[in-house]
C-alpha cells in the first residue's frame, strides 16, 4: 500500500501508541501482496512504518528549509537573525583556536572569549535591550562578522499612558485624549501591533470604551468628557497590564444666568438664581459674577463670588437704571428699575 | 600664484574631513498618524535636535562619558545608553558611531503634543576598539525608531531603538 492512498479500514482499535487494523476487503486487494486474506495487519501509530520514515524525512527536510533564514552564516559564524529580548541564543564559530567575540550596538555591549569552532551560549537576560548587534569574531583561525536583531519580547510590561487634560468642562466632544506606547519588561517599545483597550467611566454615566491597535508602538484616542460634573477614570488596558489617570469633569460655563431685584431702603437688592451649566451642574462657588448699573451715562460695577451657588449685590436705587448681570462671557437678563 | 593656490589647497583640506563627516539627510514627507497637525517649525526642530543626538551619542559612546548624553537623551534612551557606556568602560571598550545617511519620516505627534515619534533608516560605521586597540569598522544599515519629548530648549530622545528592516 503506498502513502498516498491510505484505505479507511473497517475497524480500528486503539491500544496506546499502536493500532490493529482489520482491513477492509478493498484495503487487501489493494495491498495483496503485504496481507493475505483474512490476515491481521498490524502497524504502530497511524502510519504505516516505511511511510513514517519518509514522514520523517521530509519534515526534517522542511524544518531546515525554515531554519535556514532564522541563522544567518557570516564569515566564521552561525548567527540568528533575530533574538527575542532576554532570551538565550547561541552562536557557532568555525574554526580552531581561541578568539574574543564583540557583540556591540548602542542598546548593549558584550564581549566573550571564544573557543572556535564551539557554540557559544548567551544565558537568558544576557542581551535585553532591542535593537541592531553587530556581531565580530577576532583572533584564532577564523574571524568574521555578521549582523542580527534583537526584537522586543512579545508580552507587554509596562505602559506609558497620557491623559490630557487633568481637568476639563463637562460635555466636551472629544475633549479628552489618551496615548499609549507599549513597553516590554526590558523597557523596549513593543513594535508589533497591539491592541490597547481605553475606558473612560464615571460614578454616574455609562462608561466609552475604545479598542485601537498600536502602530510602531503607540495608539491613541479621544473622549467626550461626561455630562455630568465629577472624577472619572481613565484607564488603558493591554492585556493584563492597565493604568489609570484621573480626570476632573468641572461645569461648564453658566446657563441662563437670571437675576431678580427688590428694594431695600435707598438700595436694591440683587440677587441671581442658583447658578447653573447647562447640563444642570451647579458652577463652584467662588466663580465671580458681575453686576452693572447704568443710570444717566455714569455706569456703577459690583463684582462678587458666587456663595452656595447664587451671588448678591446692593446696589444704588435710581429710578430708570439699567441692570445686567454677567459671568465670564455668559450675560444674564436685564432689570430696568422704577419708571420707564 | 603659488601663495593663492597654497592657500586654496590649506583650505580645501581643512574642509574636506568636515564635509566629509557630514551625513546625508533625506526627509520623507510626514505621514503623521494622530489629530494633531505638525507644523514645519516643529517638524525642522525635531528633525535638528534628532541629528545632534546622533552627535551626542556618537561622542558618549567614543569617549564612553555618559554626561554627553545629558543634553539630547532623557528617560529609557538615556539610562540604556549610559549603561552601554558603563558596559564599554568595564571591558575596556570604546566605540565609534559615524552616521552616514539618514532617511527619515515622522510618523505620529501624540494629541496633547508631547511626544514625537520618527522612524529613521540609517547607515553609519561602527568603530570597535578594544583598549584602544581598533578591532573593526563595519558599515551598517538599520531602522531606528525614536520618540522624542519636548524639554525646556529642545526635542530630547525618550526611546531609540533599531529594529528589523
Amino acid at each position: 500500500m503506498g502513502c498516498g492512498s491510505v484505505h479507511r479500514p473497517r475497524a480500528v482499535v486503539r491500544v496506546v501508541d499502536f493500532v490493529y487494523y482489520f482491513p477492509s476487503p478493498g484495503h487487501c486487494k489493494a495491498s495483496q501482496h503485504q496481507c493475505a486474506r483474512g490476515q491481521r495487519y498490524i502497524q504502530f501509530g497511524r502510519f504505516p512504518m516505511k511511510c513514517r520514515f519518509r514522514l520523517l524525512l521530509g519534515g526534517l527536510v522542511f524544518a531546515t528549509m525554515h531554519l535556514a533564514p532564522a541563522f544567518a552564516q557570516s564569515g566564521g559564524m552561525s548567527l540568528p537573525k533575530t533574538v527575542e529580548a532576554g532570551n538565550a541564543f547561541s552562536i557557532q564559530a568555525t574554526g580552531s583556536g581561541k578568539a574574543v567575540l564583540y557583540i556591540v550596538g548602542p542598546g548593549q555591549v558584550l564581549k566573550r572569549d571564544v573557543q572556535l569552532g564551539e557554540t557559544t551560549f548567551f544565558a537568558a537576560g544576557d542581551l535585553h535591550n532591542a535593537g541592531h548587534y553587530l556581531a565580530v569574531l577576532v583572533g584564532g583561525s577564523s574571524t568574521g562578522n555578521g549582523a542580527f536583531d534583537v526584537v522586543p519580547a512579545k508580552n507587554p510590561a509596562n505602559l506609558s499612558f497620557l491623559a490630557k487634560p487633568s481637568r476639563l468642562s463637562v460635555s466636551l466632544h472629544d475633549g479628552i485624549s489618551g496615548a499609549v506606547c507599549v513597553f516590554d519588561p526590558y523597557q523596549n517599545l513593543i513594535t508589533a501591533p497591539t491592541p490597547v483597550s481605553f475606558q473612560l467611566s464615571g460614578l454616574s454615566t455609562a462608561a466609552q470604551t475604545r479598542t485601537v491597535a498600536t502602530r510602531n508602538g503607540c495608539a491613541w484616542t479621544e473622549m467626550d468628557s461626561a455630562a455630568k460634573e465629577g472624577a472619572a477614570q481613565f484607564v488603558a488596558r493591554v492585556g493584563s497590564i492597565s493604568s489609570t489617570r484621573v480626570i476632573q469633569q468641572v461645569p461648564g460655563d453658566p446657563c441662563g444666568l437670571r437675576m431678580s431685584a427688590r428694594p431695600s431702603g435707598q438700595k436694591i437688592e440683587l440677587e441671581t438664581d442658583p447658578v447653573r451649566d447647562c447640563g444642570g451642574n451647579a458652577v463652584p462657588d467662588g466663580t465671580v459674577v458681575t453686576f452693572t448699573e447704568l443710570y444717566d451715562g455714569s455706569q456703577t460695577t459690583v463684582d462678587v463670588p458666587l456663595k452656595r451657588g447664587v451671588a448678591r449685590a446692593e446696589m444704588p436705587a435710581y429710578s430708570g437704571a439699567r441692570i445686567s448681570v454677567a459671568t465670564g462671557v455668559v450675560m444674564g437678563n436685564e432689570i430696568r428699575w422704577g419708571k420707564q | 600664484m603659488t601663495k593663492f593656490l597654497l592657500v586654496v589647497c590649506t583650505v580645501f583640506a581643512a574642509t574636506f574631513p568636515l564635509r566629509a563627516d557630514q551625513s546625508a539627510v533625506r526627509v520623507e514627507p510626514t505621514n503623521v498618524q494622530g489629530p494633531r497637525p505638525l507644523v514645519k517649525q516643529t517638524e525642522t526642530a525635531v528633525i535638528r535636535d534628532y541629528l545632534q543626538a546622533w552627535q551626542s551619542v556618537s561622542a558618549a559612546l567614543e569617549q564612553n562619558r555618559a554626561d554627553l548624553l545629558d543634553r539630547d537623551f532623557v528617560g529609557a534612551a538615556k539610562d540604556k545608553l549610559t549603561d552601554t557606556i558603563q558596559e564599554q568602560a568595564g571591558l575596556g571598550l570604546s566605540t565609534r558611531y559615524q552616521d552616514r545617511s539618514h532617511d527619515i519620516q515622522i510618523v505620529y505627534y501624540s494629541p496633547e503634543g508631547l511626544s514625537i515619534q520618527l522612524i529613521d533608516n540609517v547607515e553609519y560605521d561602527v568603530e570597535i576598539l578594544d583598549h584602544d586597540k581598533i578591532q573593526t569598522t563595519q558599515r551598517v544599515r538599520a531602522r531606528y525608531i525614536v520618540i522624542l519629548t519636548p524639554a525646556e530648549v529642545r526635542w530630547r530622545v525618550r526611546v531609540f531603538q533599531g529594529q528589523p528592516e
